[in-house]
């Protein structure tokens, strides 16, 4: 059973980075790149062992209701690689990029916090436990976007941490009425009770979660404090936040409560897929008007994020599938533009899209990644993004929601226009830029390569016969109505 | 009914504060109130007329006690409020260094 695992490693490498760094972060590096490494290779092993099971693992011996429960299944086993695949080459990316601020070892404890509480909200099976290693996730990101310490990145924190405490009291409201009417934490026995429940009690419920986890996932009415706080934490902080966090806080746990518990009622699939459009036209319109690159970046997360959103609302298996398949790509290539920025930012001292110009001759490795995730983001064939983009728009037409097709389709536009803006300006400018201040070091180097090969490479998925070892579990978990439940009580 | 009625004008009063107020420490102030309306709410939600506290008793089980789930569930909250409130106080003293202020409309270089 190695769920426990992906928490104790990286619970533990925080405590002993914390322990035994002094003023060189050397050991701090060493412990927690092994950490992840390790934590790779068990999410990888866990996502490809589980298939269509599921494992529930009960803490200290006790039996599930009394106890709190750890579950393995397609779902979170996905969702465990990518936290763990993007927070490997933000490490990589971290190693000199890091060292401009001072004190750089509490960096690294404090991402390996990141990680628990990422790792903790995915492979748990209790929902107060979820909220406490949501908690414990979202301490580390407060403290990460302030890490620079200047004025700005102090600001975005204070925002963050507002808006962050405010959803996260709403959660625990939410929490409050989900014991009070089931009597039970354990997320299965909740979804089994509430079906012999008045349906009146899951729909107040859910609209407490609904804007609790929505603030997590940034959709657009609740969306303010995500490019104060995407665009001033460092670079692989950013990627980390934009790529993993608010998928891992918002978009699964929208996933495993919405879906799994409360059975998809048809209202909030709907709401879902209102909200998932108006994040996708309003994000980019904003975006497109945007100089700084990291704020450009942000506004299009929020627009991504829509995207899966509407994939999520759409609710037939195919629109799943690509809101699926939409979460892995996303991290993939925000992940790489974030990095693309940081390295930018490192080497020209700017984030200003007006002051940069032709990079091809200073940063080669950077220019040409960056093209690669801006052609995937804006959703051109072969890359990624193309294929759930594409997958996504079939759904929106084969359940004759026509309008939101057309959405998503205008919204992908507008994604390649701000892309083409940021290559235009950005990367092919007309001033050539010759001198750097800082060279981009090797380890920035390789975590940029290995996004982008990824970029290509995960297009593979699609085709039936890895589909159905790969994406198709995740999506059966998701689809099926009690599933879950049938799942960890049943056994 | 009264009781939780109540419980949640407090906690509006919290989310009133926390979108109104222009102080970063009366905000700070507002969280509290907020997550101290629902943690007495779900306090209230295990609360029953003249239960006695959830220990054992000599002569096999107590059936009248409260139930004692909330209370652990509270506490870990409480322990995580705590954090967040120390993390708050201490990006607003960083603010203070920077800016010289504590009024939120001051503090605006971020936009956009």
């Amino acid at each position: 059973m190695i769920l426990p695992f992906l928490i104790i490693i990286p619970l533990l490498a925080a405590f002993l980075i914390t322990l035994i760094s002094g003023e060189k972060d050397n050991w701090a590096i060493v412990l927690s790149v092994l950490a992840e490494m390790s934590l790779l290779t068990l999410a990888l092993f866990s996502f490809f062992t589980t298939g269509y099971d599921t494992y529930v693992y009960e803490m200290s011996g006790w039996k599930i209701p009394l106890t709190i429960c750890l579950v393995q299944d397609a779902l979170s086993g996905f969702m465990l690689v990518i936290v763990n695949l993007i927070a490997l080459t933000s490490l990589m990316f971290s190693i000199s990029y890091i060292r401009q601020y001072s004190s750089p070892w509490k960096y690294y404890a404090l991402f390996m916090l990141l990680i628990t509480g990422m790792n903790g909200v995915i492979a748990t099976g209790d929902i107060f436990n979820l909220f406490v290693f949501m908690e414990i996730a979202l301490f580390a990101a407060y403290a990460l976007v302030a890490f620079g310490a200047k004025a700005e990145e102090y600001e975005a924190a204070f925002k963050y941490a507002v808006m962050g405490s405010i959803s996260s009291t709403l959660i625990l409201l939410g929490i409050g009425i989900l014991y009070a009417s089931t009597s039970t934490l354990t997320m299965a026995h909740i979804a089994a009770e509430l079906q012999t429940k008045d349906p009146q009690v899951t729909y107040w419920v859910a609209a407490v979660f609904l804007v609790g986890f929505g603030l997590k996932s940034a959709v657009m009415p609740f969306h303010a404090w995500l490019p104060d706080a995407h665009s001033s934490a460092p670079a692989p902080i950013s990627s980390m936040l934009s790529g993993v966090l608010i998928k891992a806080l918002g978009i699964y746990a929208i996933i495993r409560i919405f879906f799994n518990i409360f059975g998809a009622p048809p209202v909030f699939l709907t709401i879902f897929m209102v909200l998932g459009s108006i994040s996708i036209i309003v994000a980019s319109y904003l975006a497109l008007g945007q100089w700084d690159l990291k704020r450009l970046l942000a506004y299009s997360s929020i627009s991504q994020i829509g995207f899966i959103l509407l994939g999520l609302g759409i609710g037939s298996k195919l629109a799943i599938l690509g809101a699926v398949f939409h979460i892995l790509n996303h991290a993939i290539f925000k992940s790489l533009l974030f990095y693309n920025a940081g390295s930018v930012e490192m080497a020209l001292g700017t984030r200003d899209l007006r002051k940069m110009g032709n990079l091809r001759g200073a940063l080669p490795v950077t220019t040409s990644t960056s093209m690669i995730a801006s052609l995937s983001v804006a959703g051109l064939p072969p890359f990624n993004g193309f294929f759930s983009k594409l997958i996504i728009i079939i759904a929106a037409v084969q359940s004759q929601h026509i309008i939101y097709a057309i959405i998503a389709v205008i919204g992908s536009l507008l994604t390649l226009a701000y892309f083409m803006k940021v290559q235009r300006y950005g990367f092919h400018g007309e001033t050539v830029i010759n001198e750097i201040k800082k060279p981009v070091s090797l380890g920035m180097k390789s975590a940029m390569i290995i996004l982008a090969v990824l970029c290509v490479v995960v297009s593979i998925l699609i085709i039936p016969g890895i589909r159905e070892i790969t994406l198709d579990p995740v999506v059966s978990v998701i689809i099926s109505k009690t599933g879950y439940i049938q799942a960890v009580i049943g056994r | 009914m009264i009781v939780y009625i109540l419980c949640f004008t407090l906690f509006l009063v919290g989310i009133y504060g926390a979108l109104t107020k222009r102080d970063l420490i009366k905000i700070i102030l507002s969280l509290g109130i907020m997550g101290y309306a629902v943690n007495l709410m779900i306090i209230l939600f295990a609360y029953k007329e003249g239960g006695s506290f959830a220990i054992l008793v000599k002569d096999g089980i107590n059936s009248n006690m409260v139930d004692p789930l909330p209370q652990a569930l509270i506490l870990t909250s409480i322990v995580i409020e705590l954090g967040i409130t120390a993390m708050l106080v201490a990006l607003s003293i960083r603010l203070f260094q920077k800016y010289k202020t504590f009024d939120i409309t001051k503090i605006r270089r971020l936009s956009g």
